[in-house]
């Protein structure tokens, strides 16, 4: 997540201060996506260096101090929200490395493992929707980004039961091991799994 | 507190000898009023039998079922048939509703069979379907309405009356993400009046809006969640970006 071009996107609606930023910027998210009031200012300070920001001291009453978004932050933020997002998969996803493990290691059901691990992603995906059904309508933000963790985890899900019933063809448990450590198993970058006896 | 709905060491077998298929083994259920309980499992794993079995349109090969408290064993055929019109609201993935009826009148049909007059059935079907936000289609047919309408209808036909026990197989299975978050919110706020709910679903995304999902697999119970704490845990401050 970006929180350089969330503050940009606040500040191209009009001029605010630090705190006044993380607040509204935990508000659209729902407040799903904490925000410490250091990173704010940090990020502020890149901006401000980078010409995409200016502060303006005055402006304000008290000790706060002002920024506004300059033309050439408001053309970075434009580029930004249309180009490509990181959508390349992770280069080592933890779960698919601790069924793959699952699969080899001697006296592990490998279903048993699956339905943890489904049971924990329900739980969660039971939590966002929690917060879904309690939200109004008019908090947009929120369910916005409710549905994006449901959508993924929902993902993750549908992977975990295609990975049973794809284990649940093997022919059986004692010629599992056998068929695990065949070659065609695809290599894990960066990642040695159980080496062959 | 009785449950709405007890499966106790239900089993329930198909054929026999060689095609002899166990589609239930021993499975334990209860379900409270106002609870919403989700069972989720993949094809084949007998979450539809178990639900037929729930709502006594088909008999379990060994294992009681109790509804509120009252074993359904112990019931004639009379009794069973009154007991699930009366207490049982059934919602399906295809709707099941009759073409040649309005809406209002598909609602009011399972109270016209329990008897009630046909003018206070309808206007008790016209009061379910205003609840649901549907009154302007009460005179629409099935082939009259969305596909979400539909199944609000159907929602609105097992709701109807005194119930207190729902059934729902798959409901929002034919239907898109909006519409089908719609069928569960309704399904929530009936619990949430004190009807106990059951949802088989293979979907997580549904399943999720349960109190509690119950896992099968092979026709056994393998696992639930557990009373999920408040969505407060989620906002624990993760690693940053």
């Amino acid at each position: 997540m970006s929180v350089r071009h969330a503050l940009l996107a606040l500040l191209a609606e009009g001029p605010k201060y630090g705190l006044q930023l993380r607040q509204e910027f935990e508000a659209r998210t729902g407040e799903v996506w904490p925000l410490n009031v250091g990173q704010v200012y940090t990020t502020l300070q890149r901006l401000e260096r980078d010409g995409l920001v200016e502060s303006e001291d005055g402006t304000w009453e008290g000790p706060q101090k002002g920024f506004r978004i300059t033309s050439a932050g408001g053309r970075e933020l434009a580029e930004w929200l249309r180009s490509p997002s990181e959508m390349a998969s992770p280069p080592r996803d933890e779960l698919v490395i601790k069924v793959l493990v699952a699969v080899r290691v001697p006296g592990v059901d490998v279903h048993e493992v699956v339905q943890v691990h489904r049971r924990h992603v329900v739980e969660m995906m039971q939590q966002y929707t929690r917060l879904k059904a309690e939200a109004t309508e008019r908090e947009v933000g929120l369910g916005l980004v409710v549905d994006a963790e449901l959508f993924r985890l929902e993902g993750v899900v549908r992977w975990l039961d295609a990975a049973d019933a794809r284990l649940k063809r093997l022919p059986a448990p004692s010629s599992v091991a056998a068929v695990a450590v065949s070659p065609r198993v695809p290599p894990i970058p960066g990642r040695k799994l159980g080496a062959r006896r | 507190m009785t449950a709405a709905l007890e499966l106790r060491r239900v089993s329930k077998v198909y054929g026999s000898g060689p095609t002899e298929v166990q589609a239930l083994c021993e499975v334990d259920l209860s379900v409270r009023g106002g609870e919403l309980v989700a069972v989720m499992g993949p094809s084949g794993s007998g979450k539809s039998t178990l639900l037929t079995i729930a709502g006594s349109l088909e008999e379990p090969t060994s294992g009681g079922v109790l509804v509120g408290g009252a074993a359904l064993s112990g019931m004639s055929r009379n009794e069973r048939a009154r007991m699930r019109r009366r207490s049982i609201g059934y919602v399906f993935q295809d709707f099941n509703l009759l073409a040649g009826l309005t809406a209002v009148e598909n609602v009011a049909l399972p109270l016209e069979l329990d008897g009630l007059g046909g003018r206070a059935a309808h206007a008790m079907g016209l009061q379910a379907l205003t609840e649901l936000g549907l009154a302007d289609r009460a005179d629409r047919y099935p082939d009259e309405l969305s596909g979400g309408e539909r199944q609000r209808v159907a929602i609105a036909r097992a709701m109807v009356g005194d119930r207190h026990l729902l059934l729902a197989d798959e409901p929002s299975g034919a239907l898109d993400s909006v519409n089908g978050e719609a069928v569960m919110r309704l399904l929530r706020a009936a619990c949430h009046r004190g009807v106990a709910g059951v949802v088989v679903t293979h979907d997580a995304q549904l399943a999720a809006w349960a109190d509690r999902v119950v896992f099968l697999r092979d026709g056994r119970v393998v696992d639930q969640t557990a009373l999920p704490a408040g969505p407060e845990s989620l906002l624990a401050p993760g690693p940053t970006a």
